[in-house]
């Protein structure tokens, strides 16, 4: 019996112990009626070399094609070191750390990770993660509401150069609760917001404001001048951030006279494989004023009984398992596995290796518009600065060209024309420190063979 | 006694020096162009350390977990149950972690299969119509439960119904997710047999109601005798009925919610279906559904036209409650399920309620026997039970709590303290089928060699742990004076 360990002895002495006359009759509380002899729709068991087998088949099917594509999940490189560790099973198979002195490395190492993660948003706060970018991003909304107690509207401002989908789950994970984002239009020639189209609303009582950098598009917004808009009008600023362009570009809690006041993102680029959308992890980090508004789980540092540090989850009572339906949010689980990979990828890089990974995506991604560019028939949309995305545009449809792509092994990037319909034939591509200069060739020829 | 090895490891800062680093790992020619105004000024503070210091860093901080593949971990309600390596390594194929979420379907064909066939088992084993895989937790398959209850009474008009029925045994995820859905939460007492109380319920039941949210088996331990009265009540009056997936190990094959009449159902993958739980997620929170509330499921859906599997958005499910995450949830979780799945196969399923039934009733007939008190004699265990050491610290001033701390010095890791709430001084203990007899005996011995030394030496066993990293940790200290981050210097 696969991963049970009872022999017939074992049965029979248990049930002795227990009084029962067979395994059924621990369940004679269950109304006979409803219970069922068996499972016809399930298939029957395989050894573990027959679903290896299955499994490496479906692999393989799918192959590994060479990929163009970011649109909020990046290929970075991943040190053979991090999933070696993650997988132990000490970390692997342990749960949540209610049993503080049972879990010290787990505690440990998620204080380490909110060190990290507060000093690379430059914020004072982090917790131990959410589930990923884009309800972290719903979470950051919720959080402003309640942060916010000069603000009554719970009306949020996002750039429609958000992601559009963190923008879709925001909405759908704040349906109940009666938030109202309006959404500003970029600026047509550059892609990026006008901190000017923010005027309109001057005055007027807005929550918070939300704004992407590196927006969805790739580009670098104004952000201080964003920044600054908000405070001025009492607004909280959150920000949706890619960690790695952290290690380039100005932290949020730098940005306009006082910094950001939540900051989130998908935490991926960080050891995360693509793994097909998840699992990830969502992070969040904010000022301390805000921090028992904060969702999630928070680890502090204090001392046991002998004067000894050690670490425990702190402000519980923030939390669903004390307040139930007062509790800042419902989560429970997070991703502790997740964060556990990242924090190891940020060791093993360190600041100085980070800022190389994202230059070398950085330069990529130039190397791949200018090679692309050249192909008649394909522009740059937008010419800002730029960290390791762009949108191309085509003289056909993208989801045509795409698909001709799949065709010769490359995934070719992300179709902007169904989100985006004022964009034209817009295609939104992606290099990292991953692709290679023969990458980017191999993708210019097949390219320039479906423009033809 | 086991003894843990005192261990201790300084944080990864104080192994930091300027300069050093694993070059290895990361291109070195590379520069960035950034304008002035973008450009970051003072580089992050992360630790600065060679490889080497890094692996021995982290693997040490591991050997201070307890884990399920290093102790048994009888957690209640959390189903610590083995997790199957080959789970992780067929999902760690390099095609499968290569693949991008956004990649076109004619070249995830494989993956598309997998995810399919996981829906259709979990039709199967919950009786239900539809199934979908995004919620990335079991919260969040809560909150899609919810939204999909009153997105179904407004796409009937039915406005009024705001109010969410909740026993007072359910997990704090229940009504915190009512809340987040904008619903009132109504709590119903339990008896003190353990079933839930029909005459509150009815006063509870009315035109407001929206739904109810039930664990059956509950967070006590029992299986909801009258669960077919409740499912009539609350559909007699307009309400609809949300199953809580936290025990589904506990009637797995045995019964389907779907037969007993629930409208929607969440799925624990991370317990019922072996995924690991990684010292506090990913978890799966896979959501059923039947007829009535096919029309609002979350998305994406993946759909099969033919041989041909494809992804079902919003322009085939209109009436969708959305999208819960940036692509489709835990997909890696999801392939750690599948192939649990497929192990288990038809039998193997069954087994699963069956020897942790065999392995809880077990369990609390021994304790019983040495003397200690179940919360609720006389009714079968399900798949956990739950001890009060009411008397125990009435009588020797020893609680649940310090009975948990001594036990991790004894090598288990503690069942879940303090909850249920309404149960006082209460161990709730979930062995799981995968543990072995003499495991569960030496649990059972540690607990009656913890009753001897609180009859005998009290402040003992208040003062343990004592062979663990840290003893017990000032929790009041922590929240007064928060040291969230390490402040270098």
């Amino acid at each position: 019996m696969p991963f049970i360990p009872h022999t017939e002895s074992d049965v029979r002495e248990m049930l002795a112990t227990i009084g029962a006359p067979s395994i059924d009759a621990l369940f004679e509380e269950i109304p006979a009626a409803l219970r069922i002899k068996s499972l016809a729709g399930i298939p029957e068991a395989l050894t573990e070399m027959e679903v290896g087998r299955l499994m490496q088949q479906r692999a393989t099917r799918d192959g590994r094609p060479l990929n163009f594509l970011g649109a909020g999940a990046y290929e970075h490189h991943i040190p053979a070191a991090v999933w070696a560790i993650v997988t132990r099973g000490e970390f692997y198979s342990a749960y949540t750390p209610y049993q503080a002195e049972a879990s010290q490395g787990t505690l440990q190492l998620l204080y380490e990770y909110q060190t990290m993660m507060a000093s690379l948003t430059g914020m004072q706060v982090s917790n131990a993660s959410l589930y990923d970018g884009a309800s972290a991003l719903a979470e950051a909304c919720l959080m402003a509401v309640r942060a916010n107690r000069k603000s009554k509207s719970a009306r949020i401002l996002v750039p429609a150069a958000v992601n559009p989908t963190y923008l879709d789950v925001a909405r759908a994970i704040t349906e109940g609760q009666n938030l109202k984002f309006d959404v500003l239009a970029y600026e047509a020639a550059s892609g990026t917001l006008r901190a000017s189209s923010l005027d309109a609303y001057q005055g007027q009582d807005i929550t918070a404001v939300v704004v992407q950098q590196p927006n969805f598009f790739g580009l670098l917004e104004d952000v201080d001048a964003i920044a600054e808009w908000a405070q001025a009008n009492n607004a909280l600023l959150i920000t949706v951030v890619n960690p790695l362009s952290l290690a380039l570009l100005k932290p949020p809690g730098e940005w306009g006279p006082k910094g950001a006041d939540i900051v989130v993102g998908d935490g991926q680029p960080f050891g995360v494989p693509l793994s097909s959308g998840g699992p990830y992890f969502g992070f969040m980090t904010t000022r301390m004023e805000h921090v028992r508004q904060m969702p999630g789980r928070i680890i502090g540092r204090t001392v046991d009984l002998d004067g000894k540090p050690g670490f425990t989850l702190t402000l519980q009572a923030r939390e669903q398992h004390i307040r139930r339906s007062k509790a800042t949010s419902n989560i429970c689980t997070n991703q502790g596995l997740l964060v556990t990979a990242a924090t190891i990828h940020m060791s093993l890089l360190g600041a100085a290796g980070l800022e190389k990974v994202a230059a070398a995506s950085q330069m990529q991604t130039s190397a791949l518009v200018a090679a692309l560019t050249r192909i008649k028939g394909v522009k740059l949309a937008f010419s800002g600065p730029r960290f390791h995305e762009a949108v191309l545009q085509l003289d056909r449809k993208p989801a045509e060209v795409l698909e001709a792509l799949t065709l010769r092994g490359i995934v070719g990037g992300y179709d902007l024309s169904r989100q985006y319909p004022e964009l034209g034939n817009a295609l939104l591509v992606c290099a990292t420190e991953m692709r290679t200069d023969e990458d980017i060739a191999a993708y210019a020829a097949a390219l320039s063979e479906v423009m033809k | 006694m086991q003894v843990m090895k005192v261990m201790q490891e300084p944080l990864i800062f104080t192994h930091s020096r300027t300069g050093r680093s694993a070059a290895g790992q990361y291109p070195q020619a590379a520069a960035a162009e950034v304008p002035e105004k973008f450009r970051r000024k003072q580089r992050a503070a992360l630790p600065e350390v060679s490889e080497l210091q890094a692996v021995r860093h982290f693997t040490r901080l591991s050997q201070l977990n307890f884990s399920i593949d290093t102790h048994f971990y009888p957690l209640g309600s959390c189903t610590m149950k083995y997790n199957p390596r080959a789970c992780n390594q067929f999902a760690m194929l390099p095609e499968f972690l290569g693949r991008h979420p956004l990649a076109p379907e004619s070249a995830s064909q494989g993956f598309l299969a997998c995810m399919f066939e996981l829906q259709e088992m979990l039709k199967e084993v919950t009786g239900m119509k539809g199934v979908s895989l995004t919620p990335m937790a079991g919260a969040q398959g809560e909150f899609a439960g919810v939204a999909m209850i009153r997105a179904y009474h407004r796409a009937r008009g039915d406005i009024e119904r705001t109010e969410i029925i909740v026993p007072d045994a359910a997990h704090g995820t229940n009504p915190a997710t009512a809340t987040m859905c904008g619903c009132t939460v109504i709590e119903v007492p339990s008896l003190p047999n353990g079933d839930m109380d029909i005459d509150a319920l009815k006063q509870a039941l009315g035109p407001k109601t929206a739904g109810i949210m039930l664990t059956n088996p509950s967070t006590l331990g029992v299986f909801e005798r009258r669960i077919q009265e409740v499912a009539k009540l609350v559909h007699e009056a307009g309400g609809l009925l949300y199953y809580d997936g936290a025990n589904l190990n506990a009637i797995l094959g045995k019964v389907r919610p779907g037969t007993i009449g629930f409208d929607v159902i969440h799925m624990n993958l991370h317990k019922t279906f072996s995924t690991p739980h990684g010292g506090g997620g990913p978890g799966s929170g896979a959501v059923g559904v039947g007829e009535r509330l096919l029309p609002f499921l979350p998305v994406p859906i993946v759909g099969r036209d033919g041989d041909r599997y494809r992804w079902l958005d919003a322009r085939d499910v209109p009436q969708t409650i959305g999208r819960l995450s940036a692509f489709m949830g835990n997909a890696g979780v999801l392939l750690r399920a599948y192939v649990y799945m497929r192990m288990l196969g038809r039998a193997g399923m069954q087994r699963v309620a069956e020897y942790a039934a065999l392995n809880a009733n077990y369990m609390l007939a021994r304790l019983q026997q040495a003397g200690f008190d179940a919360a609720y004699p006389g009714r079968r265990a399900s798949h956990e039970f739950i001890i009060t050491l009411k008397r125990q610290a009435k009588q020797l001033g020893v609680n649940a709590m310090d009975f948990a701390k001594r036990l991790l010095d004894h090598g288990f890791h503690a069942p879940t303290t303090y909850f249920p709430l309404l149960v006082p001084e209460c161990l709730l203990i979930e062995p799981t089928e995968t543990e072995a007899k003499e495991e569960l005996d030496a649990f059972v011995e540690a607990m009656v060699a913890i009753q001897r030394e609180a009859e005998q030496d009290p402040a003992k066993v208040k003062g343990a742990p004592y062979t663990l990293p840290v003893r017990r940790l000032d929790d009041v200290r922590a929240a007064k004076q928060l040291d969230l981050t390490y402040q270098r210097g």
